[in-house]
């Protein structure tokens, strides 16, 4: 053999060795980010942006702590705000360009796992790696399987309520303290709260790009309605508790006359006349008061939450985090870490509230809210410890307990038929409802069909 | 002979003078290979790949991470959609709508212009204004104005003891309120093209219109029309190609669908099918029937403007 080939092949050998040692080293490395077998690089979206200066500051800090307990992991942030736009984000599956470490929408799986885009994590996942796992909500983590296998973990949680202002309560007579939980009650609430004139609405509704069907989900469910057979095939909103949506709509829009003129509206339009005292109620999730305090320069004192109308089921929401598909076992491990030390860990992360007070940030509002048994219980009391916002106008959403549903399974093609149906009750005042849901009901079978 | 001789050499140059004349040639225009070279890739890559991918992915449909042909498929479900027809429906409405706004207003404002003697420019200016505003800006700005209960439009209505209109919130007027706004936003640029064509009319021909005792509107039907016939035709394709793909206006001032989906064009269904369905298969295949619809009307275009020729 010549000295060229030698040398040739000794490289060969050695690139060979260290290959193996590499895969071996990554093969054996047991509890994730922590062992300190290998170099691990996990990119994370979702860091906040400069503008949100505290959260940002938090986030930094807690890179930095992870990076102390895990030395070999580098966490790769990439900041975005809001954490997913769903347009953007469906190309960024198509295109594959999405981080290892993703944030998701509750609703998002059938969509990431049609797209080939999420790693398979339940071989991780354990009491080891995720201490408080046996306290998280398990209808939580059912909207993270399929086919019985783990895809993601939750980060934040919540169920749809009524969320109300309580400075036009007042100032309309009503009780803040006290908020309607029929829509009855909502009617006559909506009336004296539109009495006050000046473009004030007592109630406000969505109909536009898919958010009308949305919230006409989240009201059926709250009269024990469903939207789909269980199957999934057949349209099953066509019923008493679906027309009785429709029509309490109707006459708030039309009858009453509470609602205002304007509609087609979509998120966040009912948010930005709450914030300007404009709107008396409408139906959201406990992060709306967020947006309308932090975005819409609003007032925690001026927002209450009471349960969903009707109380029978509340529309499940939330945001999650997924793993990119093909992402190594260390990525994934490294991921987990780094997930349980910023969302899932009491006293830790999104979870230490001393630092939360401290940093001028919030308190005290129910969401997350994704912990059961002991977890849940300790959260509170650690919530209310350092509570920054009147934790007690939500009382009335926590205390009444109404049990989570989630989303019907092709969610957004069913709300893009119902979008029509909401937006003809509120637009038309001779809309015909029991046809306009028997139209809804013949076209949502038509689009199921034809997803069969 | 030797003069015969000559010119055969010159005509039949050797295997040598012939390569020099390729290289000459080819180092001569090296620049503007490089140019075009440049051009070739950017609409190989931007345009050209895209338009061949959308045709496959028309074809195709992504389930748990595995594409697979699937035949007609896509089209099948797009016209089990009952938004489909919808859609289309919608769309040919906001395009005859468009082109009877869009297409005859700018061009009597350009013959407005081109009468006028004084302050030309300036009009001009005030014409071209609203083209130069963001899309964004002038949507929004057209959504105060529609305000059932605090906009412009029903405010002056109000004051002139007029009935007021529900504008964007009622399935009757939404498509209306959004030809106007979309006629506003970008009547400027055909008025400017329609504006340099009248002027490009030789001067003599009005003149013995005038002696004729012609008025405005004989020299227009007489004189304009037929002068600024390629144009014109022109344009309307044009326009017709641009307002079957309407999709900001819309989309900003209805949030897509509008009151009970009357505003519902093909491109947005497009935009629903590829964003929020996350069926790029089904997206593609209406892109691509689409592309065939408006292909169809270039070709009608093609051969209205040959036979008048």
């Amino acid at each position: 053999m010549s000295r060229t080939g030698l040398v040739r092949r000794s490289v060969v050998v050695a690139v060979a060795a260290g290959m193996s040692m590499s895969l071996a080293a990554c093969g054996s490395s047991g509890t994730g980010g922590g062992d300190g077998a290998s170099k691990v690089t996990v990119s994370v979206d979702c860091q906040p942006p400069v503008t949100k200066a505290a959260e940002r500051k938090q986030w930094d800090e807690d890179v930095a702590a992870f990076g102390k307990l895990y030395p070999n992991v580098t966490i790769k942030s990439k900041d975005a705000s809001p954490c997913e736009e769903p347009a953007p984000f469906t190309a960024q599956l198509k295109g594959k360009t999405q981080t290892d470490v993703f944030y998701t929408y509750f609703t998002d799986l059938a969509q990431v796992l049609d797209a080939g885009g999420a790693e398979d994590i339940s071989a991780y996942v354990n009491e080891t790696t995720v201490p408080a796992l046996k306290d998280i909500d398990p209808s939580v983590l059912a909207t993270l399987k399929d086919g019985g296998k783990l895809y993601g973990l939750p980060t934040s949680n919540y169920k749809m309520g009524l969320l109300y202002n309580r400075k036009l309560f007042k100032q309309a007579g009503l009780d803040p303290e006290k908020p309607p939980a029929t829509w009855a009650e909502i009617r006559e609430a909506a009336k004296k709260i539109a009495a006050l004139g000046n473009g004030v609405n007592g109630y406000g509704e969505y109909s536009a790009t898919n958010q009308g069907g949305w919230h006409y989900t989240a009201e059926l469910y709250g009269l024990g309605g469903t939207m789909v057979s269980e199957d999934g095939k057949k349209a099953a909103f066509n019923t008493a508790e679906g027309r009785q949506v429709l029509q309490n709509l109707y006459d708030m829009r039309w009858t009453d006359n509470t609602m205002g003129a304007a509609q087609s509206l979509k998120w966040p339009d009912l948010m930005t006349q709450m914030a300007a005292d404009k709107l008396g109620m409408y139906v959201g999730a406990p992060d709306d008061i967020t947006y309308m305090v932090q975005t819409l320069k609003g007032d925690y004192e001026a927002y209450g939450m009471g349960p969903m109308p009707g109380a029978k089921a509340a529309l499940l929401g939330g945001n999650d985090y997924m793993f990119k598909k093909g992402s190594s076992p260390e990525q994934i491990k490294a991921g987990i870490a780094w997930i349980n030390l910023k969302y899932l860990t009491l006293g830790k992360g999104q979870f230490d509230y001393a630092r939360t007070k401290a940093d001028g940030l919030p308190v005290g509002l129910p969401q997350p809210f994704f912990f059961t048994g002991a977890g849940l219980a300790a959260d509170n009391k650690a919530k209310a410890a350092s509570a920054t916002v009147p934790v007690q106008n939500y009382a009335p959403y926590l205390a009444a307990s109404v049990p989570g549903k989630t989303e019907p399974a092709h969610a957004q093609q069913i709300y893009k038929v119902l979008d029509n149906a909401v937006s003809a009750v509120l637009t038309d005042r001779n809309a015909d409802i029991p046809k306009v849901l028997a139209d809804a009901e013949t076209q949502v079978n038509q689009v199921l069909a034809s997803l069969q | 002979m030797a003069v015969i001789s000559v010119a055969g050499k010159a005509a039949r140059p050797t295997t040598h003078e012939g390569r020099d004349r390729r290289c000459r040639k080819v180092r001569q225009n090296l620049t503007a290979h490089g140019f075009l070279l440049g051009a070739l890739l950017c609409f190989g890559f931007f345009t050209w790949y895209p338009m061949v991918r959308e045709v496959v992915m028309s074809f195709q449909k992504t389930k748990r991470g595995r594409t697979s042909w699937v035949g007609l498929d896509n089209i099948d479900q797009l016209l089990q959609d009952p938004e489909f027809w919808q859609a289309w429906r919608n769309t040919l409405l906001f395009t005859l709508l468009a082109l009877v706004f869009g297409f005859a207003v700018p061009f009597f404002v350009a013959v407005l212009l081109n009468e006028l003697r004084h302050a030309k420019s300036y009009l001009r200016i005030l014409v071209y204004l609203p083209v130069m505003m963001p899309p964004v800006a002038s949507v929004l700005l057209f959504k105060y104005f529609y305000d059932p209960d605090f906009g412009l439009f029903n405010s002056i209505l109000h004051t002139l003891h007029l009935p007021t209109s529900a504008w964007l919130n009622s399935p009757d007027t939404a498509m209306v309120s959004v030809v106007i706004a979309s006629t506003w936003m970008n009547m400027g640029g055909a008025t400017l093209i329609y504006l340099a064509a009248l002027q490009g009319i030789p001067g003599e021909l009005y003149e013995a219109a005038e002696l004729d005792g012609a008025g405005l509107w004989r020299r227009v039907w007489h004189v304009t029309i037929p002068q600024t016939r390629l144009i014109l035709s022109l344009l309307l394709l044009l326009q017709v190609v641009a307002t079957m793909q309407v999709f900001v206006e819309p989309f900003l001032l209805t949030g897509g669908n509008g009151p009970q989906g009357s505003t519902t064009t093909v491109v947005y269904l497009v935009y629903q099918y590829a964003f929020n369905f996350n069926n790029y298969g089904a997206a593609s295949a209406l892109g691509l029937i689409m592309l065939v619809v408006l292909a169809g009307f270039s070709a009608l275009y093609v051969r209205q403007s040959r036979k008048a020729d």
